[in-house]
């Protein structure tokens, strides 16, 4: 069984997590896109670790892990947040911050 | 120049000479330091540090004449003031014959003026600030003529410009006058600008600024060198001395207090560039062709002054083209050479005494007759202010030239000098020219004291009762009235004789192409001619109102269009190009540099419409550059770049 | 040489006042200004001593310290002086008591803090006496960016008119002229050895190949010459001089400017001597073209700080003309110059600062005839002025003849063209004091009731160190000429350059 597979998955997931993010407009689905393609992230980087023998990909999706956890507390909360003085979860409509 | 030039180290009293200059700048400071609480005394010390200096410069003097006349000077450096590498200017004084005789000249006719003014600024609010600039101004000339080297001299040169600046815009509150100060010092600096070249030729030449150094050296200079360093001191001493064509300001100049016309625009300061080109004799002496241009300079201005100082109405401006004449013989009698050298200080001399004799005479009889100046309103004077009328007599005859007063030992010799060059022509030329100017000089001179102290009384009720002024100023003009008298013959032939280790002794008489007793006849008779002239058109007075006139006339009223020419040449144009500059600054220097700056924040203002606020398109962009790296990275693998 | 660690003591003595009076609160307004004001004085008398410890035979660097800062770029706390860095801190050590007491009521009407602006003031005399006192090529680019930041605060909030345009051109045309500067820099650095030490550099100067050498010289010129500033790089000066507050100004043009024409002096010449005399012609001609340009602009002027600014151009010409003509009389001149013109024009910009203060403008079309109103002031304008115009008697007469006479004897054609430079200084300043004090009394001046008081205590404490000082050095330049001549021979050593000998006594005509 080659390891191959594994990188065609990673890379199918990274797909549908980018498009996920480019045409999606609710915050939350967002998120969850955001965490397939860091975990589609992670996936490739253990497959990569076990390819090359080395212990290092694994070492760095432990910490991709640790980021995602602390990125899903901060992002939440601040969608949360925006729900809660805006009444939507539209990314789109958060556009405040421009030019 | 085969001799060389060697000043012998002051010694004894002359070690003292420094405290000439200290004296009046210590009365100076001292006066504009202490403000209004040295207004009741301030004048007077005033008079009395110009009375010290002169009694010191005196017993120099006398102590300079008891040395051997071959060693008869006085050198005493005082610090170093400038040394670095090779250029080392001491602030050293000279003390020797030609600036002994001058700072005779200036602490005397000045004690004098110095006195005479305390009477005539009385009722002036700013007499004590005056007698400061006064003394200022007899500091930074006895510097002048005191300096051991260029430098000294230059400073002392631009100190006595300052002081003329200050003074000629004493009454600052009038717009004439803070503008004709202006021009002076603008029109000084122009001949300090080339004075300064020449001492720059100097140091790259000679790598020194000492006279002595620096005559001893000329030998080694080429004959162009000597030509441009001689015109340039030229020009300096044309600035100074309201010579052709820096002529203008010195007219002007008049708007300051009449003691500062007779002390500096008469007696001393204008004088400075002859002190200038005699003290540089050396120099002179070794080119034709410089020679040559200081005699033109002096003919050409001599006749200038005349012919305008004959079509003016303003008693002191009649003065002042007068001076400018005088001073243009004195430039004749610098560029002869030889023995005019002497003649031409002896004729300084005279003048000093004359002139500012003449000079405080109109200011005494403006004093009178309620400041005004115009000749066409006075008249009569001669019977209300004897003393006025008597002392300005002797300085009219003497400076018509009529023996045996100080003009006629002094400016005789001159014409004389003039008709010896070498070349006849210009013998002819400049002979002619000096004759010419006598017989002008008597008759504008005529014009003005018949117009002033005879004839029918012209002047109207308004102008009060004309009166004699107080004893402290018609002290001084019956001093300098004897001084007009006497010192011609008194001079003639010793300051010759006493200048001799300055100019060199006299050379044989080469022989002129008009004999002398010839040349002594023909310049009385021109003199009685114009002299004659003068009163018969003037003696029953003249129009109150200007009439017309013909060309010659009405261009020597304009000061023959030399106003025009400046005006037209440099002022305008000058004034045109700075508002240009200014435009081209602020739109064109200025302008590349907004213009980048606009440049950046528009191009920035465009780029920043990227920034939408859609988080998507946002990532779009990111994934768009990662998947642009990843591109990159995949072609370099593959070998498609490189 | 004296042990004590002068140098590092009096960059960083400016800086721990600069925190004390930041700290104190608004409401001690007169408190603060007091510390600010015994502080700079602490530091003058802290320099007094340093200029008596110095040896004037002695090494070229003297006070020489150095502690680690990045060591692996090389780069250290490493400070000297030498003569010429010498005289610049003196001059700062004095003009800062003298600016600080000027500025004394200058914030007062403003709704501003006045312990800020005095801890700014502060915090500029830091970097000024950094940047003079570095001998780390890098430290002093570091010096050389930092001290933009005070002065940015002082015009852009205790400014007049266009303050903040002023601000921002001044910030941003100083940085570009930075950023060359750092691309040098670190040029200098790959080639040079990867040292950042001066001494070493110098050293090695003369193994750079000579197109980097010209290249890395454009890029410390280009920053030296907005610095100063030469034309054409000078119109940020007139902005900023027109909108600062004038003590600052006095500061601006009187201490920071000087930083551009040391800079050029210690870095350009002496570490690419090649490009420099190469660049030497080309610069002699901007520098002459800034006399007379500048002049000619001052002479046009409307506004008093502005015209005093364009002034000061003119005088950065003389500077540059004096560098580059590379001989000892034009090198000590300029030295000179430089201590020179910070009093001169300091003082002139001071003077006006207090004509402007009472009357509330700048612009020489408000005044006319004030001298009848205050006379006292006016003739203080009308000293400074003359100081301006280099009279004999005032200080820049001298540095002035030696820089023209020191030319001359290289360039004729340089030196005749900027003596003409002379005449228009007396035609800007006469005009100026003629349309501002002189002539029948501007009616609208006699409306303000502050042009009828003439000069106070206080003003006239700030203005007689400075007169004093002039007249001083009119009359006897020796003591700063002695200290700034072997530094400047020394300079001229690195450049390669010699003196000519007089052309008579070189053609054996005479003896020498």
């Amino acid at each position: 069984m080659t390891p191959d597979y594994y990188l065609v998955l990673a890379t199918i997931l990274f797909t549908i997590g980018a498009t996920g993010v480019l045409i999606r407009r609710n915050a939350i689905v967002l998120f969850m896109c955001i965490e397939l393609m860091l975990n589609a992230a992670n996936l490739a980087l253990v497959t990569f670790s076990r390819i090359n023998g080395s212990l290092d990909g694994q070492i760095i999706s432990f910490f991709v892990m640790v980021v995602a956890a602390a990125e899903v507390v901060i992002g939440l909360a601040i969608i949360m947040s925006i729900f809660r003085t805006r009444r939507s979860a539209s990314v789109d409509d958060a556009n405040l911050l421009k030019y | 120049m085969e001799q060389t030039v060697e000043f012998a180290p002051a010694t004894g009293v002359l070690s003292l000479i420094w405290l000439l200059v200290a004296i009046p700048l210590a009365s100076a400071a001292v006066l504009l330091l202490l403000g209004r609480r040295a207004d009741k005394w301030g004048h007077w010390l005033g008079v009395l540090s110009v009375a010290a200096s002169f009694v010191l410069g005196l017993v120099f003097f006398a102590n300079l004449a008891g040395l051997e006349s071959g060693s008869r000077s006085a050198e005493l450096s005082l610090w170093e003031f400038i040394a670095v590498g090779k250029l080392q200017v001491d602030f050293g004084l000279l003390f020797d014959p030609l600036s002994g005789v001058f700072v005779l000249l200036i602490t005397g006719v000045g004690s004098l003026i110095h006195l005479y003014a305390v009477g005539y600024m009385e009722h002036d609010p700013g007499r004590r600030r005056f007698f400061g600039y006064f003394n200022l101004f007899v500091a930074a000339m006895l510097l002048l003529v005191l300096g051991n080297n260029y430098v000294m001299l230059y400073f002392g040169w631009e100190g006595v410009g300052l002081a003329s600046y200050l003074l000629i815009s004493f009454w600052y509150t009038r717009p004439s006058a803070a503008t004709a100060g202006k021009k002076a010092f603008l029109m000084n600096r122009v001949g300090d600008a080339g004075l300064a070249i020449g001492i720059f030729i100097m140091f790259a030449t000679l790598g020194t600024t000492d006279y002595g150094a620096v005559f001893n050296g000329l030998s080694g200079l080429s004959a162009t060198t000597v030509l441009v360093l001689g015109l340039l001191l030229l020009i300096g001493a044309c600035g100074k001395s309201g010579q052709f064509p820096l002529q203008a300001w010195l007219p002007d100049a008049m708007e300051g207090p009449t003691p500062v016309s007779a002390l500096i625009h008469a007696a001393t300061m204008v004088t400075a560039g002859v002190y200038l080109i005699a003290r540089s004799n050396p120099v002179y002496t070794a080119n034709e062709t410089l020679q040559l241009v200081t005699v033109a300079v002096g003919a050409i201005t001599l006749l200038m002054g005349c012919i305008i100082g004959a079509a003016k109405d303003d008693i002191k401006r009649v003065l002042a083209w007068s001076t400018v004449s005088q001073i243009g013989y004195m430039f004749l009698g610098v560029g002869l050479g030889g023995g005019a050298y002497a003649l031409a200080i002896i004729h300084l001399l005279a003048h000093g005494f004359f002139k500012a004799n003449m000079f405080l005479g109109a200011g005494s009889v403006m004093h009178g007759m309620h400041d005004q100046v115009d000749i066409r309103r006075f008249g009569a004077l001669s019977k209300h202010m004897k003393i006025t009328w008597l002392t300005f007599a002797t300085g009219w005859l003497a400076i018509i030239g009529i023996p045996p007063l100080s003009g006629y030992f002094s400016k005789e010799p001159i014409i004389a000098a003039a008709f010896e060059r070498e070349v006849a022509w210009e013998a002819w030329v400049f002979g002619l020219a000096a004759l010419l100017g006598a017989g002008l000089t008597a008759f504008y001179m005529t014009r003005l004291f018949v117009l002033t102290f005879h004839g029918p009384a012209r002047w109207t009720e308004d102008n009060q009762h004309p009166h004699e002024s107080p004893l402290i100023m018609t002290i001084p003009l019956i001093l300098l009235a004897i001084g007009s008298v006497a010192a011609g013959w008194l001079m003639s032939t010793s300051v010759a004789d006493w200048l001799t280790p300055v100019f060199g002794a006299e050379q044989a008489e080469p022989h002129g192409v008009l004999s002398h007793t010839m040349i002594t006849i023909l310049s009385l008779v021109v003199t009685v001619i114009g002299a004659g002239l003068a009163w018969s058109l003037f003696r029953r007075g003249t129009a109150l109102e200007p009439q017309p006139a013909g060309v010659v006339v009405t261009a020597a009223r304009r000061n023959l269009y030399t106003d025009a020419f400046n005006e037209a040449v440099f002022e305008r144009p000058g004034i045109y190009l700075t508002r240009a500059l200014v435009f081209l600054d602020n739109k064109g220097v200025d302008g590349v540099v907004n213009g980048i700056a606009a440049a950046v924040g528009g191009g920035s203002g465009r780029l920043r419409r990227l920034q939408t606020g859609f988080v998507r398109s946002y990532a779009l962009s990111m994934l768009t550059g990662a998947m642009l790296v990843v591109g990159a990275f995949i072609a370099i693998q593959l070998g498609w770049l490189v | 040489m004296s042990d004590f660690p002068f140098l590092s003591i009096l960059t960083l003595l400016p800086l721990v006042g600069a925190a004390v009076v930041a700290f104190i609160p608004r409401s001690k307004a007169e408190l603060a200004k007091l510390v600010a004001l015994v502080w700079s004085l602490v530091v003058l008398a802290l320099s007094i001593f340093m200029w008596a410890a110095f040896a004037v035979d002695g090494d070229r660097f003297q006070f020489h310290e150095s502690y680690p800062w990045i060591p692996a770029w090389g780069a250290n706390f490493t400070f000297a002086a030498d003569g010429i860095a010498l005289v610049m801190l003196m001059l700062i050590a004095i003009l800062f008591p003298v600016v600080i007491l000027a500025s004394w009521h200058d914030v007062d009407q403003s709704k501003r803090s006045a312990p800020a602006y005095f801890a700014l003031l502060l915090t500029f005399e830091f970097t000024m006496i950094g940047v003079f006192a570095a001998a780390d090529v890098f430290l002093f680019y570091v010096f050389f960016e930092v001290m933009l930041i005070p002065m940015y605060f002082i015009i852009g909030s205790f400014g007049s008119g266009q303050k903040q345009y002023a601000a921002v051109k001044f910030f941003l045309y100083s940085l570009v002229g930075g950023l060359f500067m750092l691309a040098a820099v670190i040029g200098l650095w790959v080639v040079g050895g990867r040292t950042f030490d001066f001494a070493e550099l110098a050293q090695g100067a003369g193994s750079l190949d000579t197109n980097t050498a010209r290249w890395l010289f454009l890029g410390f010129f280009v920053a030296f010459a907005i610095k100063a500033p030469f034309f054409p790089f000078h119109t940020w000066l007139p902005d900023s001089g027109g909108a600062a507050p004038a003590g600052a100004a006095a500061l601006l043009v009187g201490v920071m400017d000087k930083v551009g024409t040391f800079g050029i002096l210690r870095y350009c010449l002496s570490l690419f001597p090649e490009a420099s005399r190469w660049f030497a012609p080309a610069a002699l001609t901007l520098a002459v073209i800034g006399i007379i340009y500048a002049a000619l602009l001052a002479v046009g002027q409307n506004d008093l700080k502005r015209l005093v600014s364009y002034t000061s151009i003119a005088h950065f010409g003389f500077i540059g003309i004096g560098i580059f003509a590379f001989t000892t009389q034009a090198g000590t001149g300029a030295v000179l110059y430089m201590v020179n013109h910070g009093l001169a024009t300091g003082l002139l910009f001071i003077v006006v600062g207090m004509f402007v203060a009472r009357r509330g403008s700048a612009l020489v079309s408000d005044f006319g005839g004030a001298g009848k109103l205050v006379p006292v002031l006016a003739g203080v304008l009308f000293f400074a002025g003359l100081a301006s115009l280099a009279l004999p008697g005032t200080a820049p007469f001298v540095s002035e003849f030696l820089v023209l006479i020191g030319t001359f004897s290289t360039h004729k054609g340089f030196a005749v063209v900027a003596t003409l430079g002379i005449i228009l200084a007396a035609a800007y300043v006469l005009w100026m004091i003629q349309r501002t004090t002189q002539g029948t009394l501007n009616p609208a001046l006699t409306e303000v009731p502050a042009m009828s008081k003439d000069i106070t205590l206080r003003e006239k404490v700030v203005v007689a160190p400075l007169i004093a000082l002039l007249l001083v050095l009119g009359f006897y330049p020796k003591p700063v000429t002695d200290v700034i001549n072997p530094a400047v021979q020394a300079t001229l050593q690195d450049v390669g350059t010699t003196d000519p000998a007089p052309t008579a006594v070189a053609d054996g005509k005479v003896g020498g």
